[in-house]
């Protein structure tokens, strides 16, 4: 506490100190100001500090940082409205020192903040003292509590939510829903210790004629032992989608028999073809090369019956500079002269058209009844991508707001999409090259689909832009560590709270008014470039002069209209009840909830 | 059905082979088939026919192109396919001039021959002997049409090809457009009967009652009643009090502050055509004296301040629009489905090579300065421009747009084009060459350049407008049907002649667009009101009254010194700061505007949103838009099957039209009265999937497969050493 009293020295400039100049006084705005510091069950304050951010939009602004174990606070002082700045630390990827102690210039010493979502913030400092130095060590402390031996944020907090969001996925019961186990295909348990795979989940659906025995013999043959399982299957026509890693063919071309052969009984569960199609996610030169490291591709020899498909997406290096490129022409301001070639030139928007058109490929390969493996080099991030973009086209449960939390929870989470790895949580090397946004392009491709079949989804735009905050957030545990059997070693389900306690507790808000069931049809979207679209509210949601719009005027519209159609409802019941009261002795009356039934004409299909 | 060769599957390049070669077809089945026709219009008149013409699809899947008839007419070409059509495709949304398969010939923008794989842009003057085996044509409404020749007998084949290019490209005369022969024929359809009527701005009274609903005050000139004054101003006009009669004689009209609008505040927009050039330092004299009085005029005597708006200076000039759109256009007019992927991959650099975005960003950026100095200054605003009837009419048309929510109804947006663009003076008929003049400098869109901004307003604020995307498209289709008077001419002068003189000697009818009746039936004009509009209660109506003094007052407090408002009682300093007004604008540097207009953006967007009050666009990349409705409706790949916006906008049409059903069943029992008539709103109840561009193109048959791109080869992408690393640095030998 004493520390934090000293640093609590008020800026001389500052309005507020000219007229508190009583220790009460001083200490009475203290309080107010630490009330407006929304605290987590488990929030600590660290430190406080008066300070400038430097908004990229509107100028310096005075103020006053909080720092916790969980956020960064900061709130402007003399300016009406307020500023207000509230960023998780897991947001941060790198914290700088600015200008030195001998810098000119206005506010040019001070901290610079990269964040991974999209924005850098800029604090300024009194040049005296070393003023920033008991901050910058503290932020960097907080912000990477893994590289200095602390926990994340989601290890120590105290919330509690009525929902508990770690049963939304039960993999037997989700199997259930897909009709398995069937007559070819089972679940085994062969994984249940990792042995067979410690990057795979426990559970596993396997063709029902190949033995345990056949599944270790394959696991040799692909990359890291991801071996080809299923992911889904067609209710009606039992074509499948499987995914699993490369194969290990390297320079000399290496052929195994078992590989062949468990690719060829994936092929024959499926009576309607006679060909199994591989789709590789990458580029073809790609997959050559990867023979040189060991791995590669399956050769047309070797697989007789499938044919193979290259798909052209790029790798994880390439999508985290396009993003960097992306960043560059929209924060903190949106590069006007020349927007469009501008854009175009980050390829952000050709990259998503490619997973998508991959993505639609595999649908429709599955819905004209031929199976598919999916896989990439090491088939975590292409491949989740492929699989979970194509279960939504094909199967409406993945668009409902369970559904997709499910959705997320299996072909991502427990098929260990290396999230720390690609997110870096608590890990101040923000330059590692295994950062990427792999799952930020995925949730981009939805909101695609989002806004091309805006009915089609239960969920709304809200829900994919929480998720994002909370994919960096560490205040959940739900997107931490790497895969299923470091999650079950650090006991994160007993020890943290799911993201979807949180959503859960709270459906309303993310729920799309205009979502109408639809069973029968995949969603095909278009993957043109003409149709796809930057996503303005969540890359340059930043930018003041981007209007944020809580409710689109569509969704506002609605509500006032289903709020109008349950006004004029009750009217008429008012009147219905008060006509009968009226002819009381009427026996044939008809009966009180008669207001429902009788504007049951009125309803419309939709 | 025809079987037809396979054309060996997709090309990476775009081509045009004919898939079909003549021994491939089958001999024509003699009298098997019906003699099918269009239904003609009245007036309408067959030149000649071909039987055994191919309509080719862009997909290059002969499986999908049909034999038919082709007919020219003096209004159309029209393709009768011998396929016995199946009736079930009910269609909502159906013109009754022409459909999906007729191409009036107002509405050909280009012909394409294909001469042996080559294809040729054909001109009227390189038509010799030779015809080519395939026609494209290319239509102003973005549709693509190939009609293969291969089958046709070669006496045939000469005969409407040349008729085609005859009709379509040679020069004609005004009288050989299709409205002159219709309007004869036609008898007058009655109009759905609206509260509200569209003014049609011919007579003094239409003009003196939009003075009064503006609260302004200008002198009626009647004196132009017979054009002595000018051929290209209307026969009756506004100007400020103070315009002498003789000042109106002067130069034509031109110089002469013509009133378009006036602010509650008491300031008004004016537009005018700019003087002629003097080459003499005397006349140069005297015509700035003329134009200081008319500003001292429009002034009301030093009353207000003035600001003159050059718009030939600041904007694009016709030229400009012109080839920018010849551009742009391209993006849309496909010719295959390789074509189509090629171009996806630089879509948004062409897009930008060809300005048209930026253009409309231009005209609204200078709307939205005019705006500011009415709104937040309180000046009059004189626009001047050369001819005073081209970029005078966009901008002075969105500045009321924004200002005024009159104009934002469907009667009011139609009084506005009647006003500024047909009173106005705009000449649609050189601006859309209908007469195919073979020098083409007067040709520009500029009317669609017009409707472009408004969309790009309405899809911005959607629930401030009473019409829906659906109108501005069907009306940017309607200049090039040849049908309306609204679209015909090039001056009110000739505009008045002819309809009266034709109206003197026989019957004739040539009817204004408004009249919709005349393309689409009461049930499919639902589509052109908006579900998302509302209108202001009157509740919230006598709120406003209330509020808006002190509305206005805060406005137009000077925020800064240097940008001033001027109230009336600063009257003494007026005559000085006029003049340092007028030159400080000139001088002003472009920046300096622009950060004034974001200012003003910025001060305006945090208010709360008012879709009754001032609307204005935001001008900042990502939110200036294509109009995709307009532009993708005709292209099969970009068909959202199931989906788009009209999924969404279905909903609350169909919610919309529940509730006015409760409110009915409600008031009809508490009142027993009878049910207050609404626009009639229509929603797609069918159970079929919709595609993104309904309601157009209803009646075709989209693929329920989905559209693959093509990959190109290599992809363009220039990523360097990223893309040959591995995701994981990890050897597995």
């Amino acid at each position: 506490m004493a520390e934090i009293e000293s640093c609590f020295v008020f800026n001389a400039s500052t309005k507020q100190s000219i007229f508190l100049c009583f220790q009460a006084s001083n200490e009475s705005l203290k309080m107010e100001l630490l009330a407006d510091v929304p605290l987590l069950p488990g929030e600590e304050r660290v430190i406080d500090k008066d300070i400038i951010y430097i908004c990229p939009f509107n100028g310096p602004v005075k103020g006053r940082v909080f720092i916790t174990n969980y956020r960064l606070f900061f709130r402007s002082v003399d300016v009406d409205p307020a500023v207000t700045l509230n960023v998780p630390l897991g947001v941060i990827s790198r914290v700088e020192k600015m200008g030195g102690a001998s810098s000119r210039g206005e506010n040019s010493y001070g901290l610079d903040i990269t964040c991974k979502d999209m924005r850098n913030l800029r604090f300024a400092l009194k040049q005296e003292g070393h003023s920033r130095r008991d901050i910058f060590d503290i932020l960097f402390r907080y912000a990477f509590p893994l590289s200095h031996g602390l926990q994340l944020f989601a290890f120590l907090s105290q919330e509690k939510y009525q929902e508990n969001g770690w049963t939304v996925y039960n993999p037997v019961q989700e199997f259930r829903r897909q009709g398995l186990p069937n007559d070819q295909w089972r679940i085994t348990f062969l994984n249940n210790n990792y042995e067979l795979c410690d990057t795979y989940p426990t559970i596993l659906v396997v063709p029902y004629s190949a033995s345990d025995e056949d599944l270790r013999k394959v696991a040799t043959f692909r990359s890291r032992g991801r071996i080809p399982v299923l992911s889904w299957i067609h209710p009606e026509n039992q074509a499948v989608i499987t995914r699993c890693s490369q194969p290990l063919v390297g320079m000399s071309g290496k052929r195994n028999r078992d590989d062949e052969r468990y690719l060829d009984i994936i092929r024959a569960t499926n009576k309607m073809t006679s060909k199994l199609t591989i789709f590789d996610a990458r580029p073809n030169v790609n997959a050559v090369a990867n023979k040189a490291t060991g791995g590669g591709y399956e050769g047309e020899d070797a697989y007789q019956n499938a044919e193979l498909v290259f798909l052209d997406i790029h790798n994880i290096h390439v999508m985290r500079e396009s993003l960097k490129k992306l960043k560059d022409i929209v924060y903190p301001n949106v590069e006007e002269s020349h927007w469009l070639s501008s854009l175009e030139s980050t390829h952000w928007l050709e990259h998503i058209k490619l997973v998508l058109s991959g993505a639609i490929q595999v649908a429709d390969k599955i819905s004209t009844g031929s199976s598919v493996v999916v896989h990439c080099s090491d088939g975590w991030d292409r491949t989740a991508q492929l699989t979970s973009l194509a279960m939504l086209m094909l199967d409406s449960y993945y668009r409902t707001f369970r559904g997709f939390q499910v959705l997320l929870e299996k072909e991502w989470i427990s098929f260990g999409h290396k999230f720390a790895s690609r997110i870096g949580h608590g890990d101040k090397n923000h330059a590692d090259a295994d950062r990427s946004p792999i799952f930020l392009q995925f949730i981009d491709c939805v909101w695609q689909m989002t806004k091309q079949f805006p009915t089609a989804f239960e969920f709304n735009e809200r829900l994919l832009v929480a998720v994002l905050d909370h994919l960096y957030s560490c205040r959940f545990g739900t997107f931490l560590y790497n895969c299923e059997s470091a999650r079950d070693a650090n006991e994160v389900k007993m020890k943290t709270v799911s993201l979807w306690s949180f959503i859960n507790s709270d459906r309303a808000s993310y729920i799309n008014p205009f979502y109408t069931v639809e069973f029968v049809h995949v969603l095909y979207p278009v993957a043109s470039m003409r149709h796809l679209e930057l996503w303005v509210s969540y890359y340059i949601r930043w930018n003041p002069r981007i209007r944020q719009q809580q409710h689109s005027p569509m969704e506002q519209r609605y509500k006032e209209l289903l709020a109008l159609k349950e006004q004029y409802l009750r009217k008429l019941e008012e009147l219905q009840l008060s006509d009968s009261t009226s002819h009381l002795s009427n026996s044939t009356a008809p009966s009180p909830s008669t207001p429902s039934q009788r504007v049951t004409h009125l309803q419309t299909p939709f | 059905m025809f079987s037809l060769g396979s054309g060996g599957g997709k090309s990476a390049k775009p081509s045009f082979v004919s898939y079909v070669t003549p021994e491939e077809i089958e001999p024509e089945p003699e009298g098997s088939l019906q003699e099918k026709s269009p239904e003609f219009l009245p007036g309408e008149v067959v030149f000649c026919s071909a039987k055994r013409i191919l309509r080719c699809t862009q997909d290059d899947e002969s499986e999908c192109s049909v034999f038919g008839t082709l007919f020219l007419t003096n209004f159309r070409v029209s393709f009768v396919s011998d396929a016995v059509h199946s009736e079930d495709t009910v269609q909502l949304f159906k013109n009754k001039l022409y459909g999906e398969n007729d191409i009036p010939l107002a509405c050909v923008d280009q012909i394409y021959g294909d001469y042996d794989e080559k294809k040729k842009l054909i001109t009227s003057s390189q038509v010799k002997n030779k015809y080519p085996s395939k026609i494209i044509i290319h239509c102003k409404d973005l549709r693509v049409f190939h009609f293969s020749l291969l089958c046709v007998k070669e006496e045939v084949r000469k005969k409407i090809f040349q008729g085609i290019i005859h009709h379509i490209l040679d020069p004609k005369s005004l009288k050989c457009i299709f409205a002159f022969s219709y309007g004869e024929k036609a008898a007058p359809v009655p109009e759905v009967q609206r509260k509200q009527k569209t003014l049609m701005f011919e007579t003094a009274e239409d003009w003196a009652a939009e003075m009064r609903r503006t609260k302004g005050s200008c002198k009626l000139v009647e004196d132009n009643k017979d054009f002595q004054i000018a051929q290209r101003l209307p026969q009756f006009f506004f100007t400020p009090t103070s315009v002498e009669n003789e000042d109106l004689q002067k130069y034509q009209g031109r110089g002469v502050p013509i009133w378009c609008w006036s602010h509650h505040s008491g300031c008004a927009l004016f537009k005018t055509a700019a003087l002629p050039i003097a080459q003499e330092e005397s006349t140069s004299k005297v015509q700035k004296a003329y134009v200081e009085s008319m500003l001292n005029a429009v002034a009301q005597n030093h009353l207000y301040s003035v600001k003159t708006v050059d718009l030939s200076d600041a904007l694009p000039n016709i030229q400009d629009i012109q080839q920018s759109y010849n551009k742009f256009k391209q993006n849309f007019l496909i010719d295959s489905i390789a074509e189509f992927w090629m171009s996806d991959v630089k879509w948004f650099s062409t897009l930008e090579t060809s300005r048209w975005l930026s253009i409309i960003r231009q005209c609204l950026h200078k709307a939205v300065e005019v705006v500011e100095s009415l709104e937040r200054e309180n000046t009059n605003i004189l626009l001047i421009e050369e001819g005073g009837s081209d970029l005078c009419c966009v901008i002075s048309s969105l500045v009321q747009l924004m200002l005024d929510p009159y104009y934002r109804t469907l009667v009011g947006f139609q009084s506005l084009v009647q006003k500024e663009w047909v009173a106005g003076g705009h000449n649609f008929l050189e601006r859309s060459n209908l007469l195919h003049q073979r020098d083409k400098e007067l040709q520009s869109p500029v009317f669609l350049l017009f409707l472009e901004c408004v969309w790009q307003l309405l899809q911005q604020h959607s629930p401030a407008f009473q019409f829906s995307e659906t109108y501005l498209t069907v009306l940017s289709d309607s200049i090039n049907v040849a049908v309306f008077s609204t679209f015909l001419f090039s001056t009110p002068h000739q505009r008045a002649t002819i309809m009266k003189a034709e109206l003197d000697t026989g019957t004739l009818n040539i009817p204004p667009v408004w009249q919709w009746s005349l393309q689409f039936d009461c049930k499919a004009q639902g589509f052109f009101i908006n579900p998302l509009y509302k209108a202001k209660s009157k509740q919230e109506k006598a709120l406003r009254k209330a509020q808006r003094p002190k509305y206005t007052r805060q406005l137009s407090l000077p925020s800064t010194p240097s940008r001033r408002g001027f109230f009336k009682e600063e009257t003494d300093n007026l005559k000085k700061m006029l003049r340092v007004k007028r030159i400080s604008r000139w001088m002003q540097l472009p920046d300096s505007v622009q950060a004034c207009v974001r200012e003003f953006y910025s001060v305006w967007q945090r208010k709360p949103l008012d879709y009754h009050g001032l609307l204005l666009p935001c001008l900042d990349w990502p939110a200036v838009r294509l109009w995709t409705q307009r532009y993708l409706r005709w292209i099969p790949e970009v068909q959202i099957l199931g989906g788009g916006d009209v999924a969404m906008l279905n909903k609350v049409a169909a919610l919309v039209r529940e509730v006015q059903e409760l409110r009915t069943e409600v008031d009809r029992q508490v009142s027993q009265a009878d049910p207050s008539l609404e626009s009639p709103l229509v929603f797609a109840r069918s159970s079929v999937r919709l595609s993104s561009s309904f309601p157009f193109a209803a009646a075709r048959v989209w693929s329920f497969r989905p559209a693959i791109p093509i990959s190109i080869g290599d992809s363009q992408m220039d990523l360097g050493q990223l893309a040959s690393r591995d995701d994981e640095d990890t050897d597995y030998q």
